[in-house]
């Protein structure tokens, strides 16, 4: 296998985020965005939380009529893209390459680092272990959406869906709950890239190219 | 009591009477066009979304092919979930595009169900022959598309049985409906067939009162809370697209759940 690549690839290792993983983490950012501030739009008609609305200046649509029909046409970009990405992921190996494994071992050193001020991040090719669990905690929020979305989009034809997340209101209090868990994901996310800018740089243009093997090694290589 | 499905501001209805020749009838090239139309709004990012022409053409492009897709998600044979007697909101939940004291009740006596369209027997109905009809009974579930929801028991004549009863052309695209309180609205062939759409008559075993629709009101158990008018008095089966109140501001026309 390695020496396949070897072949194909004999004297540079492919960039850190190849040109589909750029397209589609952009589409995934307009599509989120789309979604949560037109979703807040519709919120503010019946709000889940009494008493809690989201400002006008934050939401997509001046009303609810447009802000619904923003979030059923972002629907399709956030659920196409969503799903070409996980297809690509796992057709590529890229999602286990990147995001696994995790040892609790690397978890309590990253967060033992971070709260020392003194996390590394010179290597982009290499996510430590709370990154690679911010990314899996943010994959499964948005599968968790679309599953929520469809059982409050069509709550008579997946009855079943439904029931099984406990009725029509509670599924709603678990698409809104996706929802926070995702804008508390993009808040760090953003702000992470802003303070080491070379990482906004590399999904951009792609970043470092990866040393041949490097996935591998990283996977298999005990410390 | 205020109605809160009433929008803030009124969008202005010239912007969709601008587009409406455009968006009916789907076909192949329109959801091209409606693919790249989606394509487009991811670009827009950078500018104001909140005014162009195109981009509200585009939502509302979107939002017709949206219809298709959710008619084809419709099972015709699928009911949907009912409830224990013990479990219904009494009295229902009011809601209209104006508040519940400017309800102007009906009267039964001058009442009368209108007919029209692809109809075989279209004499007009009074309110002490429609009683006269076989009714059901069903306690489903009422959803807004603000996201609220109670569970309701409606009885009534299912819309399915009075259309074969009255010679309808049941390969007819569209029911719709006119209203006493002026509030047009209209459903595909396939939800007015099904067994739990009803002219209802009756809430919670007894006959319905002035804010609710007397003397009859839709309800499908299959479609969101404003595609069911109250204060029914006409109907006509048409292959012409009707629109409807809502959906003239922006609010999708097929509305099923």
């Amino acid at each position: 296998m390695v020496a396949k690549v070897d072949m194909s690839r004999p004297r540079r290792g492919r960039k850190l985020h190849p040109l589909p993983i750029r397209i589609m983490h952009w589409l995934n950012a307009v599509a989120m965005i789309v979604m949560i501030t037109s979703g807040w739009g519709i919120y503010d008609d019946d709000a889940v939380i009494k008493g809690f609305y989201f400002p006008d200046v934050l939401r997509l649509g001046e009303w609810a009529s447009p802000s619904l029909n923003y979030h059923f046409a972002g629907m399709w970009l956030l659920a196409l893209n969503g799903l070409v990405y996980l297809g690509y992921g796992f057709a590529t190996g890229r999602l286990r390459e990147r995001l696994l494994p995790i040892r609790l071992r690397d978890v309590v050193h990253t967060v033992r680092d971070t709260l020392h001020l003194h996390l590394a991040h010179e290597d982009l090719t290499t996510y430590n272990a709370v990154q690679k669990i911010l990314y899996i905690v943010a994959i499964l929020a948005g599968i968790a959406q679309v599953v929520t979305g469809i059982a409050i989009w069509k709550p008579v034809q997946f009855s079943g869906l439904v029931s099984l997340l406990g009725g029509f209101q509670f599924a709603r209090v678990l698409h809104f709950t996706g929802m926070s868990v995702l804008v508390g994901f993009l808040l760090v996310h953003v702000a992470l890239a802003f303070l080491v800018p070379q990482t906004l740089w590399a999904m951009l243009s792609g970043g470092p190219r990866l040393r041949r093997g490097s996935a591998d090694r990283s996977a298999d290589v005990a410390p | 009591m205020t109605p809160r499905f009433r929008p803030v501001e009124r969008p202005d209805p010239a912007i969709l009477d601008d587009h409406r020749a455009l968006l009916r009838a789907i076909d192949r090239r329109r959801l091209l066009r409606g693919g790249l139309s989606l394509g487009a709004l991811t670009m827009l990012t950078g500018c104001d979304v909140r005014r162009p022409d195109a981009v509200q053409s585009a939502l509302l492009t979107l939002r017709d092919m949206n219809d298709a897709v959710q008619a084809w998600l419709f099972d015709p044979r699928k009911l949907a979930p009912t409830y224990p007697a013990s479990q219904v909101l009494k009295p229902p939940k009011f809601n209209a595009y104006y508040d519940v004291t400017k309800v102007k009740p009906v009267d039964a006596a001058g009442w009368r169900l209108e007919l029209s369209g692809l109809v075989a027997d279209r004499r007009p109905w009074t309110l002490s022959q429609l009683t006269t009809l076989p009714q059901r009974d069903m306690i489903i579930k009422h959803i807004c598309v603000e996201g609220w929801s109670y569970i309701g028991e409606w009885s009534g004549i299912p819309l399915g049985s009075f259309l074969r009863r009255v010679g309808a052309d049941l390969k007819a695209k569209y029911v719709a409906f006119r209203t006493a309180d002026d509030y047009p609205s209209s459903i595909d062939m396939a939800t007015a067939l099904h067994p739990q759409t009803l002219l209802a008559l009756d809430y919670a075993g007894k006959t319905l009162a002035d804010p609710f629709g007397f003397p009859l009101r839709l309800r499908m158990a299959t479609k969101l809370g404003y595609k069911n008018p109250k204060w029914i008095t006409a109907i006509e089966v048409t292959n012409r697209y009707p629109s409807g109140y809502w959906e003239d501001r922006g609010y999708s026309w097929f509305a099923g759940i």
